[in-house]
Formats: structure tokens, C-alpha cells, sequence
């Protein structure tokens, strides 16, 4: 079964890439399996400086999910091109670059800076951290603010900028249109819902954050949701992410508009979750009718 | 490191909400284990439970084929642990991190300190030393009596004091309180244990050169999430706990 997707900038062999923030730069997995299956690596975030991130506690477990307060940890960008991208490059599978920042500029500069390397297929722009500047909100909750930074971004880039939606928002779509009118080539949708659980021992939250992302099959229904919405506005692609953990769940993001998906959390819990979808995706697609990814895109959605 | 579905052995609770799990591993596997590695362990098939559970190694069995965990129900997570069944599948990461550098380390005598869950990996090292021809003092705190586990297999390996936070058995108070008072020769310590503990042991102990296992939350417990980590000793860089660790020269880490 052809499981291949054209997207801008990604020519994937299936829709299975493992999200942000959960593959690292992809060398932990490879000692499970072959990253070339993959439709494509999803790096770490990468700021412009090097950034230790906040203090553990930094995950907890929820019903079906888990919370995160990682802080964006990572070596900064010109480490990740000199020291994590070539071991990458041993793999036939795109790579896509998540990129954060704390201003407009910074984020400039990291896409710029990962114009030297010719190893990035695509940016994906991480809008859900705080704007420093403008008092901490965050850049994604904004039509303009996440607009703005769209634009610069993508006048930096020399790849596509697909942008990574926060669902912490009351109208998800005046962003996803904001930021398609912005230039952005795709979406990313959705990032983690915010949350916190409390220690009842020590009655006080249980990360040192107070707040984290909450990640996992308990926020599919909401991504579900966002990606059904976001598909009848837009015309740029999306892909979908939050709570897979299922070729089923998979299916359920391309029916609802999603052209291609990534998985997260369900790594933590089963490294191998990645190719297992791959191998699983066409006996759901045949079973529900399908002889192609392509074809199940956006199926969920009838004229009434 | 592999993922592996291996049978229980056997399940037992030992102390006080603390079970040891027996399971059934191929020797070629078990050999390359050392002390002061952890396993990560999946709680259940489905969606309930998305972390694994990272335990120490307690004891290896090469003859039978066993590898024995002791770990202490914190949760809803450990407690669905507690009710596997003889013969029943675990899905395993195997094994994980660094552990104790014995086999590069001279040395004629160790001090081992552990407190509660952080006692079960001393008997692992406290093993190897003896069969290297090291010799072993231990010293091991609980809250309570009832909670106290392994005295008697430590006992057998060399000198063993016991103390609990209550005072119901052994000496009143904590590890740091036998090491103060009682005259303990040694050259290397090695300590696991809550952070509280780690502390007072690590500046306690601070002449003497010594290695302490951490524990933290953890997601991937392959080093891909970036959930457990520790600062090193400059304040300068972030050490991951499941791969760089978990156990670190105690001069090598912030606690």
C-alpha cells in the first residue's frame, strides 16, 4: 500500500515522525531501530545559546497522559548543527528543525543559522514559548504576534516553516489563519495543553514548574478536535500530533485532516512505537477502506 | 540496552509495601549487568499508565537465570505491579545507565550506605565486592521496623547496622547518625538513597572519595526526554540521570 506524502519541503516515504521534544536528535532510538523507516525526524528544539532548562521535577504522570517542564533544554543551535545533525545524516529520512526563542530575533537568528547546514528539510516554528519581551505571553496565543514572528522566520528560512500551534487558545483558528497568511508552508497542531498536579504529600505542585505540557492519548480528542476545525480554513497542510498511540488513532488524524501525524509520548512508553505503526497503518487503512494515505485525508469532513 | 518480554518468577512483599520481583532472564544478558544499573519497567498494556517505572537492579542469579528488583508502592503504577502473577509478561528496558565503577577502582574496604528504595542496589554491589575479595560494611536507614528488608543477606556479606527515623529497631535516627558514632574503616563509599540522605552522606563523608546513585522522575530512561537530570558539580552543564547516571562521583554532581 502507497503510504508516501508530498508535503512542501517533505517527501515522505509514510506519515509517522516522532514529535519534538520526545526523540531528542534521534541517536537513543536508533538503538532500537533502523530511523530510516521514519517519515521523518522531528529534532529537539533548538534556541540560539545553549539552555539548561528548569528544575526537576520536570515530568508526572496523569490519567492516559503525562506533564512536562523540560524548559526547552538544549545545546543551542550551532552545537546541534556541528555535533547532533551529522550522525543523522547516516539516515535516509528528512529532518525537520523545531526552532524556539524568547524574541522575534531570536528566532530569526536560529532559522538563520541552520541556513548553513543543508541537512534540514523543513523548520517547524515552536510558537508556545513566552515572548520575554512582551511580558511572557506566549507568541502563539497572539494572531499578530504569531504572524509576526511567521514572517520573519520564514524570510530567514531557506527551507518551508510549518508552524507548531499551541491549543492554549480560545480561537485556534484566527492563528492557524493569521500564520497561513503569514507564508507559513504547514501546521503543526497541536502542541501541549497547560496543567499541573499537586503533590498531595508535600501540597504543593508536584513539578518545579508548577506548570507543565500536558501530552498523551488524554489530549487527542482536543487535537482531534483543533485539526478538524483548523482544516476547513486553511488550505496549507497539517500535521497532526497529540496522543497517538494507535494506527487507528493515526487514521482518525488524516480523516480529520491531518496529511501526515507525529507521535510523542507513546515513545516513552514503547520505544518501538514509531515502526509499529508504520508496519500496522495499511491493514487500518484497507480495513476502513482506504488504498492510500492520500486518499484518507480530510474524509472526516462531509458538506452538509 | 534491549526491550525484552520476560516471565515473573516469583512476587513477594518483603516489608512494608516493599515487594521484591524475580524474573526469568538469559544468563548471556544478566552477565553484562552491573551494579548500580536499572531496568525500566512497563507497568500495562493500554494507555493508563504512558511512563515506565525505572527500578535498580537488587540481586542477580546467573544459575537460575534470575534477576531480582525490590521496589516500594509509591502509586497507582507500582501498586498494579504488585499484583503480577507468576508466569505473567513484563516488558522490560534492559539494562540502563552506568553503574558503579568497581571493576576500575583499588581499593580493600567499602562503606555502603543506603536508605529505604535506595537499599536494594547495594546488595548487588555489596556482592560483587565481596567476590572481587573486597571487604563490605554497610550501613542501611528506614523510617521504621517494619520496613526494613535485606538486613540478614547483608549480614552475611560483612558488618550491617540498621537504623530507623522512629527508633523501633536498631539505631535511633539516620545512616549519618552511625557514621558518626561508630569507628568505620574504609577507603571508597557508595551510597544510594533519597536526596536528603545523599546530601548529608556526600558532605558527611566528604574526605573520602565516594559514588552516589540519584534518583529522579524519569520519562524515556534512555536519555532522549531530558526529564531526569542533575547539575554538575560547576553549575555549568546538565548530567542526565538515566544515561549519564545514575550513579555519578559524588564530587561530580550538584545535590
Amino acid at each position: 500500500m502507497n503510504l508516501s506524502v508530498k508535503l512542501p519541503g517533505l517527501n515522505l516515504k509514510n506519515p509517522i515522525m516522532p514529535a519534538s521534544g520526545c526523540f531528542s536528535f534521534g541517536k537513543e532510538y536508533s538503538q532500537f531501530y533502523d530511523l530510516s523507516k521514519l517519515g521523518a525526524v522531528v529534532i529537539k528544539a533548538a534556541t540560539l545559546n545553549e539552555r539548561l532548562g528548569n528544575p526537576t521535577p520536570r515530568v508526572a504522570e496523569t490519567y492516559s497522559g503525562m506533564l512536562n517542564a523540560i524548559g526547552l533544554q538544549n545545546p543551542g543551535v550551532e552545537r546541534i548543527i556541528d555535533q547532533e545533525l551529522p550522525y543523522l545524516k547516516n539516515y535516509d529520512v528528512p529532518i525537520v528543525a523545531n526552532i524556539a526563542g524568547s524574541s522575534v530575533e531570536e528566532y530569526e537568528q536560529v532559522a538563520r543559522a541552520f541556513q548553513r547546514t543543508d541537512g534540514i528539510a523543513a523548520v517547524e516554528l515552536n510558537i508556545s514559548c513566552p515572548n520575554v519581551k512582551e511580558g511572557g505571553l506566549q507568541f502563539g496565543t497572539n494572531p499578530d504576534v504569531a504572524a509576526e514572528v511567521t514572517r520573519r522566520v520564514k524570510a530567514a528560512s531557506n527551507v518551508p516553516v510549518y508552524v507548531k500551534l499551541t491549543p492554549n487558545v480560545t480561537n485556534v483558528v484566527e492563528i492557524a489563519q493569521a500564520v497561513e497568511q503569514a507564508g507559513a508552508d504547514g501546521l503543526t497542531m497541536i502542541n501541549s495543553l497547560t496543567g499541573m498536579q499537586i503533590d498531595l504529600q508535600n501540597r504543593r505542585p508536584l513539578l518545579a514548574n508548577k506548570v507543565g505540557g500536558l501530552t498523551g492519548p488524554a489530549i487527542k480528542p482536543v487535537a482531534i478536535r483543533m485539526v478538524y476545525q483548523v482544516y476547513q480554513a486553511v488550505k496549507i497542510p497539517i500535521i497532526g500530533v497529540g496522543g497517538i498511540m494507535t494506527a487507528e488513532d493515526v487514521l482518525e488524524f488524516l480523516l480529520a485532516g491531518a496529511s501526515a501525524v507525529q507521535v510523542g509520548t507513546a515513545n516513552f512508553q514503547n520505544p518501538m512505537i514509531c515502526p509499529e505503526l508504520i508496519e500496522q497503518l495499511p491493514a487500518c487503512l484497507a480495513k476502513y477502506g482506504f488504498k492510500s494515505v492520500e486518499e484518507a485525508i480530510g474524509k472526516g469532513h462531509h458538506s452538509e | 540496552m534491549r526491550q525484552l518480554i520476560v516471565p515473573v518468577l516469583e512476587i513477594e512483599e518483603i516489608a512494608k509495601a516493599t515487594y521484591q520481583l524475580d524474573l526469568e532472564i538469559e544468563k548471556s544478558l544478566l552477565a553484562q549487568i552491573k551494579p548500580g544499573q536499572f531496568i525500566h519497567i512497563r507497568v500495562n498494556q493500554g494507555s493508563e499508565f504512558m511512563l515506565r517505572r525505572p527500578i535498580s537492579v537488587a540481586d542477580i542469579d546467573l544459575s537460575l537465570n534470575k534477576l531480582t528488583v525490590i521496589f516500594k508502592v509509591f502509586g497507582k503504577g507500582t501498586d498494579v505491579l504488585t499484583h503480577l502473577k507468576t508466569g505473567e509478561l513484563i516488558d522490560l528496558l534492559i539494562p540502563l545507565g552506568n553503574g558503579y565503577p568497581i571493576e576500575s577502582i583499588e581499593m580493600e574496604h567499602a562503606l555502603l550506605v543506603g536508605g529505604g528504595v535506595g537499599v536494594p542496589p547495594l546488595y548487588y554491589l555489596a556482592k560483587s565486592l565481596v567476590e572481587k575479595g573486597i571487604k563490605v560494611t554497610t550501613v542501611i536507614g528506614f523510617q521504621t521496623k517494619d520496613e526494613i528488608f535485606y538486613e540478614k543477606e547483608f549480614a552475611t556479606l560483612g558488618e550491617v547496622f540498621v537504623t530507623t527515623d522512629d527508633g523501633s529497631y536498631g539505631t535511633k535516627g539516620y545512616v549519618t547518625d552511625v557514621l558518626q558514632h561508630e569507628e568505620l574503616n574504609f577507603d571508597y563509599y557508595f551510597s544510594c538513597g533519597p536526596a536528603p540522605m545523599l546530601k548529608a552522606v556526600k558532605k558527611y563523608l566528604h574526605y573520602f572519595p565516594g559514588y552516589i546513585s540519584l534518583e529522579e522522575r524519569m520519562g524515556c530512561g534512555i536519555g532522549a526526554c531530558y526529564a531526569c537530570v542533575v547539575k554538575s558539580a560547576d553549575g555549568k552543564d546538565q548530567k542526565k540521570i538515566c544515561t549519564d547516571g545514575p550513579v555519578f562521583n559524588a564530587t561530580e554532581v550538584m545535590i
